[in-house]
């Protein structure tokens, strides 16, 4: 036995080392949690002879405080959305690149180009977007879904079988909605109603949690889950009876991106890797496996069918989503003080 | 009866003067960099200004503390009063630890004494038996918990079967199922000391409290219990005190509908609100409340053994 586990030992060593001594170069990568297929990054290494290594993050936020706590140096490249682009890029966290650099930067969408949180992309590229709503179990509820009021006002049999994510930016945007009032308001009388709406919901909702949303209505333990688009579809194909609602009122639409890091240790590898990603065939391949859109220009005829014509990617045309804003620092001291006050 | 080891009354870490002092500076070491280093810079943090979106400007501040416990209105200009919610969410974590720590020693007790009063390889095998389950990740054993209890899960599947219920018995996303999953993680924290204390307890002091006429009930609170204690506290620190930073369990069992400390603390770090002195001065709260009961148990050991 003593001499099988040194063998695999020996096996294990010799195996990394030759991983290592063989490698290029590296490519450190900071992703959301179950966001990229691995065949994508074994195709990529070996495609350039890198070695990827990756880490993952649950939340734009939890990503930012890493990153502000150090690791800063460590990742070549990171995947925020839309408006943490934005901060990250205030906080000079991003580095740039230029056209040249980027050989495959025509393969933008025209229509994601010229972004507000990075206008002329100059150090980031679209991954994958979609848009946060919530889903119903048809089994649980026959009636209309498309209005935010399942959430936030929910009709009695489906009180206290609604799972929430656990993500501040996104449940208080969509309660704006409901209540038609602007996103980051500092209107007073504005923000109270938006607390009390929240105050008088939460007694309806059965748990917080971001990376349960699927699971809850697999499971069933959930009749109504806020949720992402694309994590919707996956819980439709596993099994669960769900539909996604575009509600009435407005629904978050966002969109992660590719960025590169200031004092990114391997650069030249970072740039090869986000030129990767948008050549069709890769992008494609990630909405393949995410369920979610991918911002390049001819991903059509890679794409499977099932995730081209899902529900939940192609939105009607009205009513339309909206970004999440980042709000100013006054606004957002009170939106903390209303998500404390939610979960005290 | 075979004569007892002479033992030094002043307990032998007293004793020892040799050359084998310089042997404990990597424990020093360790120490200072691991614990004295990290609580400090808590500690300065959790006194600096916050920057917006985390991270902190290096310019003394008290408003961490001041947001603890006052509050100025949803706006922050009311005229401030006394700030309930994070003594309440305080209050809700201890509460929440002390009960099971209490659950933890009332099944802990019989459990480690049982083991203690097996023979040769049958307590081998009991102890075995109860580590084994934590052979496996908490966040593993935390999840497989959350299938077994929810609405549609086996539990109430069999209680369903067997005609004790008519219909589920909610437990998930309740107190009651934080509750369970604290008790499951932290058992063998307390069964083990308990089990250490009681394995050393001589049986002759019980035999010798029934020749002096002592009921089994005399005999357990007044012989065997102060004989044992220091298994005890010792277990019920080692439950209470990760119970009281706990959020796994909160979180996946409970919904995560209400902060506890260590979601409250964690949300500082990598939620929305990215408000690094508050995390650390709610952190340096937390710390020196443990501290407090743990001067408070160690005063009272020593006066005991007077």
């Amino acid at each position: 036995m003593k001499k099988l586990i040194k063998l695999g030992v020996a096996a294990l060593t010799l195996s990394m080392a030759a991983n290592i001594a063989t490698a290029e170069g590296k490519l450190s990568i900071y992703h959301w949690f179950e966001y990229i297929p691995q065949e994508l990054l074994d195709k990529f290494s070996a495609e350039y002879d890198v070695e990827v290594t990756m880490d993952t993050f649950d939340s734009n936020e939890a990503m930012l405080a890493s990153l502000k706590a150090g690791k800063m140096g460590t990742y070549d490249v990171a995947v925020p959305g839309d408006y943490m682009v934005e901060i990250m890029a205030g906080d000079g966290m991003l580095d740039t690149f230029t056209k040249a650099e980027m050989p495959n930067h025509g393969n933008i969408m025209d229509q994601w180009v010229n972004v507000g949180f990075d206008m002329g992309r100059k150090s980031s590229i679209p991954y994958q977007w979609g848009s946060t709503s919530f889903s119903v179990n048809r089994d649980d509820y026959k009636g209309d879904i498309n209005t935010l009021g399942i959430v936030f006002d929910p009709p009695a049999e489906l009180q206290g079988k609604i799972n929430v994510l656990d993500s501040q930016g996104e449940l208080l945007a969509l309660a704006s909605m409901y209540l038609g009032i602007p996103q980051c308001t500092s209107d007073r009388d504005q923000l109270k109603a938006l607390n009390e709406l929240l105050q008088n919901a939460k007694p309806h909702w059965a748990s917080f949690g971001s990376d349960i949303a699927k699971d809850v209505l697999v499971s069933g333990d959930a009749s109504v889950g806020m949720i992402w688009s694309g994590f919707s579809a996956k819980a439709r194909e596993e099994g669960a009876n769900v539909e996604y609602a575009f509600p009435k009122e407005g629904y978050v639409v966002w969109m992660d991106n590719v960025v590169l890091l200031k004092d990114a240790p391997n650069r030249d590898n970072a740039l090869k890797f986000m030129n990767f990603l948008l050549e069709p065939e890769n992008a494609a391949a990630v909405t393949n496996y995410a369920a979610y859109t991918a911002g390049v220009k001819g991903t059509e005829p890679h794409l499977s069918d099932a995730v081209a014509n899902s529900p939940e990617s192609n939105p009607p045309a009205s009513p339309v989503g909206e970004f999440v804003q980042a709000c100013s620092q006054e606004v957002q001291t009170v939106y903390d003080t209303i998500w404390t006050n939610l979960k005290k | 009866m075979a004569e007892l080891p002479k033992v030094n009354p002043e307990g032998s870490a007293k004793t020892y003067s040799g050359f084998g002092i310089p042997l404990i500076f990597p424990a020093w070491i360790i120490i200072g960099f691991f614990l004295v280093i990290p609580v400090a810079m808590m500690l300065v943090y959790s006194f600096l200004t916050k920057e917006f979106r985390g991270g902190v400007i290096w310019e003394f501040s008290i408003s961490a503390y001041d947001q603890f416990f006052l509050y100025r209105g949803l706006f922050g200009d009311s005229p401030p009063v006394i700030e309930w919610t994070y003594i309440s969410i305080f209050w809700r974590s201890i509460w929440q630890a002390g009960l099971a720590t209490f659950c933890c020693l009332i099944i802990g007790f019989p459990t480690a004494w049982f083991i203690a009063t097996r023979t040769g390889r049958n307590k081998t095998i009991w102890l075995f038996l109860i580590t084994i389950p934590y052979w496996v990740n908490l966040l593993i054993r935390t999840i497989s918990m959350k299938f077994l209890i929810r609405d549609n899960g086996p539990l109430n599947e069999f209680f369903l079967s067997i005609g004790l219920i008519s219909e589920p018995f909610h437990i998930i996303n309740t107190n009651f199922a934080v509750q369970l999953g604290l008790f499951y993680s932290y058992l063998p924290f307390m069964v083990l000391p308990i089990y250490a204390a009681v394995e050393r307890y001589n049986f002759a002091l019980s035999e010798a409290a029934a020749d002096l006429y002592a009921s089994r009930t005399v005999t357990l609170f007044k012989v065997i219990l102060p004989t044992v204690r220091p298994g005890i506290v010792a277990g019920c620190i080692l439950v209470f005190v990760p119970s009281l930073g706990a959020f796994l369990a909160p979180d996946l069992l409970g919904g995560a509908k209400n902060f506890m400390i260590g979601s409250l603390i964690e949300e500082q770090f990598k939620g929305a609100a990215g408000n690094w002195p508050f995390g650390a001065a709610a952190s340096m709260i937390l710390l020196s409340l443990v501290l407090i009961v743990l001067t408070f148990y160690a005063r009272n050991q020593t006066k005991g053994q007077i």
